[in-house]
């Protein structure tokens, strides 16, 4: 029960890269992915910036073999599945128990949507093949089968914490015994059925957002997908290269405050923090770097800085939102800042939260600024936290 | 793990009904909808008007349950539904359609998403514990369960509420009945095993578990083991499955006082029961469930609330029809589920020994 769980692989594809090396180049020389909005048909295209994967869906076919008629979340979550599992270079892999633990938010909504501009107005039309994987299940099991997972498929949907809690799930079902090696995370396209959504809300940023500045407006959206192998010690030992991180916590708290604002304590962001360390055996102090949630809205980060105050003061590690490069990737997000946790501690590397202006006045502290390497990093706190109060924060440590 | 209480909204008289399924509600229909309770007195009058039906469905099926286990704060909240909160969907998706992305309200927007109901039974108890959402299909509500199952061997837990919700909107009726899962004649709930033809009914539900790793005196059954298994080749091979998930269990067909089986009344998705039926089940006691319920990826959770019902009361009850004689007390329940043979699932309970 107490077995350790092991980090082989990682992959991820989000608007500053297609893969690890152009995502870590991207963050290194601080090259955002926030743009004007080219891909999504959307009557708010220059009113809104967002964070858009550089692929169109033909070219994500030519990666991926998998049709660019299907969904683009099941797309792209296939091209950072498959470089995860690549990574680990797990060679027995059919011979052992595996699973997929897949996050996201609205499914293939991007499709639904052109399905249902027919369908309403006449419900007899709409091409069913656009909305044949509508469900958040559907976009899994098109990867699954893409990856030759036989065992066990599952989906996460909890908001913006869904890939967080994805990459737990899959870790305790290797702890109870019930598979060997599962990859897990989370992917999530850009749709227009988001962007209005969080329209309506008023927290998206018209310009480029600036996470945990005092002047921050809002959220940028992106898109992507993110994922980890987890294996088992029996399973890490077979490796060739034998993996030196490891799932060290993880905590999933529930803020029950209100069904889209946190708690202005940041109750429940505290709670899945504490709670992580606990798990992890750790202490704050040992903690050297924390990849925010971060999203640059106003209630987020004076919660979250909030609670991060409570947890840490009066020492604090290095932080940074790396949304201010991907934009908020919601059902991917978590998925996509475990990989970028996970790189800071191969690489010992800090990422810069770009565009920081001025310390917001509530907060003692200041994340990085600025892109530092040649560092030590030994435990890396990830965090995300979603509607509905839903709270997650992972902690990766090295071997 | 020990099923100490339900709460169960569904097409048949289930919710606060002290009776144990007296008699089948019929519907000439192939759509099934929940009879849902006066929520005035379950839940806040001023929370009701802004909830969208699934989530007062889910909110007062889970305050059923934790009143019924006599538990304010669970460790755990976990829920599992395939489709998510599909009428708040719609309204958002025709609005945004129809006005051209414009004049939007968030309202719907808000309530759209897969953790609404988890999110809401959290809020309205001041729960800041585990709570998770899995949204898989005909796996949504099995892998709730094991969610739950894990965290009480973990001892992360020592007691968690689980629960499966999912809804028929007039959007999702029309577009599931022209992807064919639907019958087309008009046919009673009461006739489908009989009268076999092409598609089921559509069905809905809103059920919620209290498992505990404790045993209490008023536990209903205790949930022995799970078992998933996704898109099997051949009948041959769900076998296999079933015959290992019993070796696992150690317990025997012969040891097994009655199987639920999810039949559906489509005469090609009912092929694979015949099959077991007339060869490893040949010997068994089995009874249906889908006609009471309908068809929908989280029926099973309505199956679980049968079996561990007829193992609290010690009776199959008169709504279900069934044939064979009532031999002696029933112990042990297999259930056996599959969803359009993708998504199977095994459920074993058995009696609390006290």
């Amino acid at each position: 029960m107490s077995e350790t769980i092991f980090v082989a692989g990682t992959g991820v594809i989000s608007a500053i890269g297609n893969n690890i090396s152009e995502c870590l180049d991207a963050l290194k020389n601080s090259r955002t992915g926030i743009k004007h909005m080219q891909r999504l048909d959307s009557v708010h295209k220059n009113k809104f910036p967002v964070a858009e994967v550089n692929l169109d869906n033909e070219s994500l076919e030519s990666l991926t073999g998998l049709s660019s008629l299907k969904s683009r979340t099941a797309l792209l979550s296939l091209v950072a599945a498959k470089e995860a599992l690549y990574n680990a270079g797990i060679e027995n892999f059919d011979n052992l128990r595996t699973g997929f633990v897949s996050a996201n938010s609205v499914g293939g909504m991007d499709k639904s949507e052109f399905f249902f501009t027919e369908y309403f107005k006449n419900n007899q039309k709409g091409r069913l093949c656009n909305v044949v994987n509508h469900e958040c299940g559907s976009i899994t099991e098109l990867v699954a089968y893409q990856l030759g997972i036989k065992d066990y498929v599952t989906t996460i949907s909890t908001a913006c914490s869904s890939s967080a809690n994805a990459i737990f799930f899959g870790a305790r079902l290797i702890k109870n015994n019930i598979l060997d090696v599962v990859i897990a995370g989370g992917a999530d396209s850009l749709t227009k059925f988001t962007l209005n959504g969080f329209n309506t809300l008023m927290i998206l940023d018209e310009q480029f957002c600036q996470p945990f500045d005092e002047n921050r407006r809002g959220l940028n959206l992106g898109e992507g997908a993110g994922y980890v192998v987890l294996v088992s010690e029996k399973v890490a030992n077979t490796l060739n290269k034998s993996p030196f991180i490891k799932l060290s916590g993880y905590c999933n708290a529930n803020d029950a405050y209100h069904q889209t604002a946190s708690s202005p304590d940041g109750n429940g962001s505290f709670l899945a923090m504490s709670g992580a360390l606990k798990k992890s055996g750790l202490k704050p102090e040992d903690i050297n770097y924390i990849n925010l949630h971060g999203t640059g809205t106003q209630n987020n980060d004076i919660a979250e800085g909030s609670a991060i105050k409570r947890l840490f003061s009066p020492i604090y590690p290095k932080m940074s939102s790396t949304k201010a490069f991907t934009g908020h990737t919601l059902g991917a997000s978590g998925g996509i800042e475990a990989v970028f946790s996970i790189l800071a501690i191969q690489e010992g590397i800090v990422y810069p939260n770009l565009r920081l202006q001025t310390q917001m006045k509530e907060l003692p502290f200041l994340p990085e600024p600025n892109f530092l390497q040649n560092l030590n990093i030994k435990h890396v706190l990830s965090n995300s936290f979603g509607f509905g109060g839903n709270c997650s924060s992972l902690i990766f440590s090295k071997i | 793990m020990y099923i100490r209480a339900t709460g169960n909204i569904s097409p048949q008289h289930t919710y606060g009904h002290p009776l144990f399924l007296p008699e089948l509600v019929e519907y000439v229909d192939n759509r099934l909808s929940c009879i849902e309770p006066d929520y005035k007195g379950i839940i806040d009058a001023k929370q009701i008007r802004r909830m969208s039906r699934i989530i007062r469905m889910g909110v007062a099926s889970a305050l059923e349950c934790l009143q019924e286990a006599g538990i304010d704060m669970p460790d755990a909240i976990i829920t599992g539904t395939s489709y998510g909160c599909l009428e708040d969907t719609g309204i958002f998706l025709s609005r945004m359609i129809e006005y051209n992305e414009e004049l939007l309200t968030p309202t719907s927007f808000i309530q759209s998403t897969h953790n609404t109901i988890g999110a809401q039974i959290g809020l309205l108890l001041q729960c800041n514990n585990y709570n998770n959402v899995f949204v898989h299909s005909g796996f949504s509500f099995e892998s709730a369960l094991l969610d739950g199952i894990m965290l009480l061997r973990e001892k992360e837990a020592s007691n968690v509420l689980i629960g499966a919700i999912d809804e028929i909107t007039n959007i999702s009726h029309s577009i599931l009945n022209r992807m064919g899962l639907y019958k087309q004649n008009r046919i009673s709930n009461k006739e489908i095993f009989k009268n076999k033809s092409k598609g089921s009914i559509a069905g809905e539900g809103a059920t919620f578990f209290l498992l505990s790793n404790e045993s209490s005196n008023t536990d209903y059954a205790k949930l022995i083991g799970l078992r998933t298994f996704y898109k099997p080749q051949k009948v041959e091979d769900i076998k296999k499955e079933i015959l290992i998930f019993l070796e696992e269990n150690t317990i025997t067909l012969k040891e097994i006082d009655l199987i639920i089986i999810g039949k559906n009344g489509d005469e090609k998705l009912d092929r694979v029961y015949d099959c077991l039926q007339s060869e490893i089940f040949s010997q068994n006691v089995i009874i249906n469930y889908k006609n009471l319920c309908g068809e929908y990826p989280t029926a099973t959770a309505f199956a679980l609330w049968l079996a561990v019902n007829i193992i609290k009361f010690g009776k199959i009850p008169k709504a279900i029809d069934y044939n064979g004689v009532s031999t002696s007390k029933i112990k042990n329940i297999l259930i056996y589920n599959n969803y359009l043979n993708k998504h199977h699932s095994l459920l074993l309970l058995s009696e609390c020994k006290n």
